[in-house]
């Protein structure tokens, strides 16, 4: 049964070089039924993301090239069928969005979004993984605690901050007053509320990347930093020279999947200040979403705005294969 | 820093003082939204409405009775836990099955799937809600728990077959073919042998699954309409619509929601991690 070709000894995921060799190789390789099984096999998920994803895909590509708005998409109310009466209008709403202000101001805020997001949670997991990397007194409560935050659904944690942070009878506004201070307009103020989604996201994502970054750490050989010490190396030239290089592996994936997830994060933004003060703190997504259910559902403009996104991400995601080939990957 | 170096004992006090203070600020600016919607979920109903903070205002378990037996919370937190429980189970079993075949299989097109589930994850809801919508529609699936399951599952499975492929990676491939030599079909060693052994890969997928559920905002808010339809997510909402806030029944609420749901995940956190990172640095 099996394919006789010479293989290496079993290894572990960690020996991966060994492993892409080995595969390549494969167990049942080279056989018509191989192709046969694995088709069955991913056929429900092709069926379901063909379905689900691909064909929504196309037709939003279709939708972002006409003008259907609510009011003109057709539908049956009881036993009659108003039929659809929009129309293709080429490259117009694409147009119609890199030509309005508005879109090239989200566009930055929602940059200014993602790194700021990115760069505040990566940083302090990273600082937080480090202290709780030492030997220390309450190490396991104050991981405990400091996981918290992960653990409750983010829609939920986004309510909490919507209640603490709200001006007449939140938490924050009540210790600031408590302590003789002036109040802050949290989220009724446009740069405030910026302030406040972006504290908002650090606080819900910090807990992973500390927890992914410890993992990193702890499989640093200590066999390191003992030679580096006796090399006169100090904290600062360990850290830069043996710390960061060996965690760059976790360190890279926690930065791509922190900005997807910042770039796409709906629901904080959406819960906490539902996009405003007059739209001062609305990314693309949130944006794309308002357009579509919000007043009259302008489904084409809306369609194109998530076309744009989508393009965005896209690039993103190659720039993030390309780096997983540089590390020698399959792809 | 390695732990050997650093021990307790040879740390100076101020070191000590800072390194503590700076976790316990940390973990007090964890801790403490959550610790205060605890507080304000005991407090009685219109204690919200207070600009002094108090900790304790007469402790009452007033507005945990009131959604429980007045509102459609309970029936939300069902349609919840039968959208969750669905999407969990349909989404792993065909996840697993996707994993297994990219993990094991040499075949045309491997490359194209690994791209898709890969980019797929990168979706944007905002792509895909507006035509979701249409074609769910057409389907007849608007506002039925079904068709907010498919939903669902285009945001569970891709992550779950990746992640499950990274955990089938690790699983020698020689057990498999001991199992074809005793006359096993590959899916049969997919199914009898190799699915037993990855219980703790398919439990993290499992609970993926079920908090992305759980917790989802945009496709709950789009796709349901009306009370008795409503998840949590959507649900809760209407506790502090732009008419009114309820601070005390949403706290009360979100209690119930979140004991579970955390208790669950600090137990699985650390495969959860794991299981991330692997996905995404492995191929």
């Amino acid at each position: 049964m099996t394919t006789g070709t010479r293989r290496d000894a079993p290894g572990l995921a960690a020996d991966r070089t060994v492993r892409g060799r080995r595969r390549a190789a494969g167990p049942f390789a080279g056989r018509w039924s191989a192709h046969w099984y694995a088709w069955a096999m991913v056929a429900p998920v092709l069926l379901v993301m063909g379905v689900l994803i691909g064909y929504p895909l196309l037709r939003g590509v279709y939708l972002s090239l006409t003008d259907a708005t609510e009011a003109n998409v057709g539908r049956t109310i009881g036993m009659n069928t108003i039929p659809a009466t929009y129309r293709f209008v080429g490259l117009d709403n694409y147009v119609q969005i890199f030509s309005d202000s508005e879109f090239w101001l989200r566009l930055g805020w929602t940059f200014l979004w993602t790194v700021a997001s990115v760069t505040l949670t990566v940083g302090l997991g990273l600082g937080l993984a480090m202290l709780l990397n030492r030997r220390l007194r309450f190490r396991g409560l104050y991981r405990v605690i400091l996981i918290l935050p992960w653990a409750a659904p983010a829609f939920v944690s986004t309510f909490i901050w919507r209640y603490v942070l709200n001006n007449d009878f939140g938490l924050a506004n009540g210790m600031l007053r408590a302590a003789g201070l002036p109040t802050v307009e949290w989220l009724d103020d446009p740069t405030m509320a910026k302030v406040s989604v972006i504290l908002v996201n650090v606080w819900l994502g910090i807990a992973f990347n500390m927890v992914a970054l410890l993992g990193g750490l702890q499989s640093v050989p200590r066999e390191l930093y003992e030679a580096a010490r006796v090399d006169g190396a100090s904290a600062w030239q360990q850290f830069r020279n043996i710390t960061l290089p060996m965690l760059r592996p976790v360190s890279r994936t926690v930065i791509l999947l922190g900005t997807i997830w910042s770039f796409n994060q709906f629901p904080v933004i959406f819960l906490l200040t539902r996009g405003g003060p007059n739209g001062a703190t609305e990314i693309l997504v949130t944006a794309a979403y308002r357009d579509a259910f919000m007043g009259l559902r302008d489904y084409s403009g809306s369609a194109a705005n998530g076309m744009v996104i989508l393009v965005l991400l896209v690039v993103m995601a190659s720039l993030y294969l390309r780096s997983l080939r540089k590390q020698g990957e399959v792809w | 820093m390695a732990r050997s170096h650093t021990g307790e004992a040879r740390r100076g006090l101020g070191a000590s003082i800072a390194l503590h203070g700076t976790l316990v600020a940390a973990s007090a600016f964890a801790l403490i939204p959550l610790l205060w919607l605890v507080l304000t979920s005991l407090k009685p109903k219109d204690a919200w409405i207070s600009s002094d903070v108090r900790f304790f205002d007469d402790p009452t378990l007033a507005n945990y009775e009131y959604v429980l037996t007045e509102t459609s919370f309970p029936r939300w937190l069902l349609n919840s836990v039968l959208v969750a429980g669905l999407t969990t189970v349909i989404g792993v079993l065909i996840a697993a099955s996707t994993g297994y075949a990219i993990s094991r299989f040499r075949f045309t097109g491997l490359r194209s799937i690994l791209w898709l589930l890969l980019v797929t994850q990168m979706f944007p809801v905002a792509v895909l809600i507006v035509p979701l919508y249409n074609l769910l529609g057409r389907m007849g699936l608007l506002n039925q728990y079904p068709g907010l399951v498919l939903a669902y599952l285009t945001v569970a499975v891709p992550f779950c077959a990746w992640l499950l492929k990274g955990y089938f990676d690790t699983i020698p491939t020689e057990i498999d073919q001991a199992g074809q030599i005793d006359g096993l079909t590959p899916f049969g060693a997919f199914w009898r042998l190799v699915l037993p052994l990855a219980k703790p890969g398919l439990a993290v997928a499992a609970f993926y699954s079920f908090v992305t559920a759980w917790g989802e905002v945009a496709y709950a808010t789009a796709f349901m309409t009306g009370d008795e339809h409503y998840t949590l997510a959507p649900g809760l909402q209407q506790f502090v619509s732009q008419s009114r806030a309820e601070w005390g029944w949403l706290t009360a609420a979100a209690v119930m929601i979140t004991i579970p749901a955390g208790a669950v995940f600090l137990a699985v956190q650390r495969h959860l991690v794991s299981g991330l990172t692997a996905g995404a640095t492995k191929s």
